[in-house]
């Protein structure tokens, strides 16, 4: 066993963990965070999509360990006093989910897109999701939402005490 | 899936992971970004005694300039590369061909060491590695050695880095003022290449003047495309005298067959994208 001190979702935690446990599986079964799930076993889903330091990272692909002294925000550390975050929000008007189960790394990962380029033509921000698959919606919905949440300048607030430059909304205290 | 039990180890510096791989035997394995080391480990195509994790050594990572050289660290992530403006300027080749591997989460914890070293040969940091002529800074317990490019890549995931040995820079002669394009041939998005080419030109009054080409999947590692370059030296960086010298491109090649295509069809993508490549590195 190994010890971490992880930041998740602002809240600082110190654990022991096997070495071998994969980041994912420590935010769900060791701290019962689990909206960010699993949906494949490749990496190639995009389905368990986390900010590490603010940059999104697939963390069924990252181990815990290697999570030591950093800082990580879920799709559970989005809303602020129970309301959305603009991403969440967008989503939900534009309709852009039907079963859900792609939807936590589908945000996470929007709001990385749009960390990365707040004003992104359609092309970037089908590029900037292709890491993230769907199998429901076609995609057409998620795009309009990300769109959306640019219009609205959900470009930021993504996660509390990152590195990633300004936040705006969404900052767990 | 989970790995298999292992004994972690975060050494912070060179010299430590150095000692702790000596130490560890044979059974050891070094985790760097992880993309491709941790899902062969929950595949369990690999169970290691120990793993070895180099992503808390400072000195391993970032990019400089040492006289007309640009140096990345090992641990430089993708993401890290794609944003770094000396490369762009002086080997953009090299980022051309890294804003296509994978998807933006795997290239913000992916590195540039790992994939070289992982030495996939669908994998689109080596081919443009090749075309620039880099030199491959490897470190063991006896000191450090620089290997040409050529050498390093030896087979199938085989490269030059040794038993106990670590690669912890590439050096890459500046092509400053040189074209480039990283022509990726895939059928769905977010694919590995079935074919890719790598070509940077350096144009001077409308001539090609000098040409590098690197073949990404054509073969067992990253190969170049000497015959090509040879004969782009002073042609026009028009259609027509380019199409002509790129139809050599896969000669000498033993590009596999698979899913994706067989050989000949491999052989054939390569003239082509070596040709798209060309022209685009060319500004045509
Ligand atoms: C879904 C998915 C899609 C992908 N798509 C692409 C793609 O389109 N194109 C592409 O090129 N790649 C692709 N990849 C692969 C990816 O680029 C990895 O090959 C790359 O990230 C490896 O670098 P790493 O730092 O993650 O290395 P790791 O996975 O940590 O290590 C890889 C191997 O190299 C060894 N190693 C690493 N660093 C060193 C060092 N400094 N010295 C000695 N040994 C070392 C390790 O021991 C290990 O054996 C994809 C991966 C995934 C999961
Ligand atoms: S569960 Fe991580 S990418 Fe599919
Ligand atoms: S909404 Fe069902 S997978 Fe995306």
């Amino acid at each position: 066993m190994t010890r971490i001190s992880v930041t998740v979702d602002g809240v600082d935690y110190s654990d022991e963990v096997e070495p071998r446990t994969l980041l994912v599986h420590y935010l769900r079964e060791q701290l019962g965070k689990t909206g960010t799930v699993v949906g494949c076993d490749t990496s190639n889903c995009g389905a368990c999509t986390v900010h590490l330091d603010g940059r999104s990272v697939k963390s069924c692909n990252v181990l815990a360990v290697q999570a030591d002294g950093h800082d990580v925000t879920t799709i559970e550390g989005l809303a602020t006093n129970g309301e959305l975050h603009p991403m969440q929000q967008a989503f939900h008007e534009c309709h852009a989910l039907q079963c859900g189960y792609c939807t936590p790394g589908m945000i996470m990962q929007a709001i990385d897109v749009l960390n990365d380029n707040p004003n992104p033509s359609e092309q970037e921000i089908r590029v900037g999701l292709e890491g993230n698959l769907c199998r429901c919606t076609g995609y057409h919905n998620i795009v309009k939402a990300v769109q959306q949440a640019a219009g609205a300048g959900a470009a930021t607030g993504s996660s509390a005490g990152t590195t990633s430059g300004s936040t705006l909304g969404g900052e767990p205290v | 899936m989970i790995p298999a039990s292992f004994d972690y180890l975060a050494p912070t510096s060179v010299a430590d992971a150095l000692s702790a791989l000596a130490e560890a035997g044979d059974d050891v394995e070094v985790l760097a970004g992880g993309q491709s080391l941790l899902p062969i480990l929950r595949m369990r195509l690999n169970a290691p005694d120990k793993v070895i994790d180099l992503g808390r050594i400072k000195e391993l990572q970032g990019v400089s300039e040492d006289g007309d050289h640009v140096v990345i660290g090992a641990m430089t992530t993708y993401a890290d590369v794609l944003a770094s403006d000396l490369v762009r300027q002086h080997a953009g080749l090299l980022t051309d061909a890294i804003a296509e591997v994978a998807d933006p989460q795997i290239r913000h914890r992916g590195t540039v060491g790992g994939a070289l070293v992982h030495a996939d040969p669908a994998g689109d940091v080596g081919a443009p590695a090749l075309a620039l002529d880099t030199e491959f800074v490897i470190t063991g317990s006896g000191g450090e050695r620089t290997v040409a490019a050529g050498d390093f890549f030896q087979d199938l995931f085989e490269t030059a880095v040794g038993e106990g040995e670590l690669l912890t820079a590439i050096r890459i002669p500046k092509h400053t003022g040189w074209g480039h394009r990283y022509e990726k041939f895939v059928r769905v998005s977010h694919q590995w290449s079935i074919v890719a080419v790598a070509a940077t030109v350096r144009v001077d009054g409308g001539t090609i003047a000098e040409a590098r080409i690197g073949l990404t999947n054509m073969g067992s590692t990253p190969l170049r495309a000497t015959a090509v370059e040879q004969a782009l030296v002073g042609k026009a960086a028009t259609d027509e005298a380019v199409r002509d010298a790129c139809a050599a491109a896969a000669d000498g090649t033993n590009p596999p067959s698979d899913l994706n295509g067989d050989s000949d069809y491999r052989k054939h993508l390569a003239t082509v994208l070596t040709r798209r490549a060309v022209l685009a590195a060319a500004g045509g």
